[in-house]
């Protein structure tokens, strides 16, 4: 799949939500754990090594679910494929906790669910709808429909 | 770069509704011809296909930190999706009819997750604001949202009845002030031996327009800037 690589470049290197070493092992087999610095920015979890200005890699983050991995770890994992795991080490079970919660609001699809919640709440206690004022209440992807399980 | 592209592919296929998809032409490069794609935007990926029923897209657009532009084509209906550096690519893409390239227009500048999270900060802001029965902001962070699928708030406000439409809360100036990150958030300095984080963060490049002003201005601002594009075109075309 064709994509433009030096556009995701420069996301990498625009101000993170989170960033930190940690441990890092890929989900094929027999994969060995590496020290990466690894940043949340937007949607994607860029991996750097650790004295290198261009990422290694850029996972998407959608469509997928955090798990934790004892004893301070967490895994990523793609709906598509649950058993291909990537691996996280962390220092300490509080940065593994603040890397999780992180990575769960990371996606679009999360960020879309929240503002579709507010924006009915905001409806339900004032009577108006807090998109009008942006000229967005009615655009498709940010209907109530578009809540889905 | 390593990417996972199967995980892409698969996301550019799922069956949750889209956020806008059709046939649009799309320029090679520069001096190339132009290929009718099917596309699908979802979320800031903007993917194109083949054909409307491949299973796999030829390619994304990853639409973080671009603008979109009309643009004067020898193609009708063509627009721009344009990144910023000295060596980045413009994709010129180009509708079957008006009514499909304002479409286009619309959705692509409004795609990228910088928009989506400024507009959910706005909202959370607003929220808390009215269910603190004033229009002042709140004095801190909302609690963070629970971390599961459905994104439901921790109901810890006291309920309060609402206050008769109180506005938009004031914005609070340049970089919205305590950004209302999730619980735990980024800029927290740790001790030992990883870097520390970056400073807290803001929304977009440095020179970028989106760091300065209050977002509804910032709104204001893109609309009038599409609107004035949009009738400069329109004259073009009238002239022969």
């Amino acid at each position: 799949m064709r994509y433009n690589e030096k556009e995701l470049q420069a996301l990498s290197r625009q101000p993170a939500e989170l960033a930190a070493e940690l441990g890092m092992r890929g989900p094929k087999k027999g994969s060995v754990l590496k020290r990466r610095l690894v940043k949340l920015v937007v949607n994607f979890l860029f991996y750097f090594r650790t004295d290198e200005a261009e990422p290694v890699g850029a996972l998407l983050l959608e469509r997928c679910r955090i798990s934790q991995e004892e004893p301070s770890g967490f895994s990523i994992c793609f709906m598509e494929d649950p058993e291909r795991k990537y691996h996280f080490e962390c220092c300490s079970e509080e940065q593994c906790q603040e890397w999780m919660g992180a990575l769960r609001r990371a996606s679009y699809e999360f960020m879309r669910r929240s503002l579709i919640f507010y924006r009915n709440e905001i409806q339900k206690m004032t009577g108006k709808d807090p998109l009008e004022q942006f000229g967005i209440s009615e655009e498709a992807r940010f209907q109530l429909g578009g809540l889905k399980a | 770069m390593k990417l996972n592209e199967r995980s892409l592919a698969f996301y550019a296929t799922c069956d949750t509704p889209v956020d806008n998809s059709g046939f649009l032409y799309k320029k090679g490069g520069r001096h190339a011809a132009y290929h009718r794609r099917w596309f699908v935007l979802r979320g800031n990926m903007l993917f194109y296909f083949e054909d409307r029923a491949s299973r796999e897209p030829v390619g994304v657009i990853i639409l973080e930190g671009c603008t979109v532009e009309l643009v004067e084509a020898a193609e009708e209906f063509a627009f721009a999706v344009r990144f910023a550096g000295a060596r980045a690519r413009t994709y010129v893409l180009a509708a079957e009819n008006q009514a499909a390239m304002e479409g286009w227009v619309k959705a692509l500048s409004r795609a990228s997750f910088d928009y989506l999270r400024l507009v959910v900060r706005e909202l959370e802001q607003q929220l808390a604001a009215v269910r603190a029965g004033d229009c002042a902001p709140p004095p801190r962070r909302p609690p963070a949202l629970a971390p599961k699928e459905n994104g439901c708030a921790c109901a810890v406000w006291s309920a309060e009845p609402p206050a008769p439409g109180p506005g938009p809360a004031p914005a609070p100036g340049p970089a919205p002030g305590p950004a209302p990150a999730p619980a735990g958030a980024a800029s927290r300095s740790r001790p030992g031996p990883p870097p520390p984080l970056p400073p807290r963060r803001r929304v977009s490049e440095p020179n970028g327009p989106l760091h300065a002003a209050s977002f509804v201005r910032l709104h204001q601002q893109y609309g009038q800037e599409v609107r004035a594009l949009r009738s400069r075109w329109l004259r073009s075309r009238a002239q022969p």
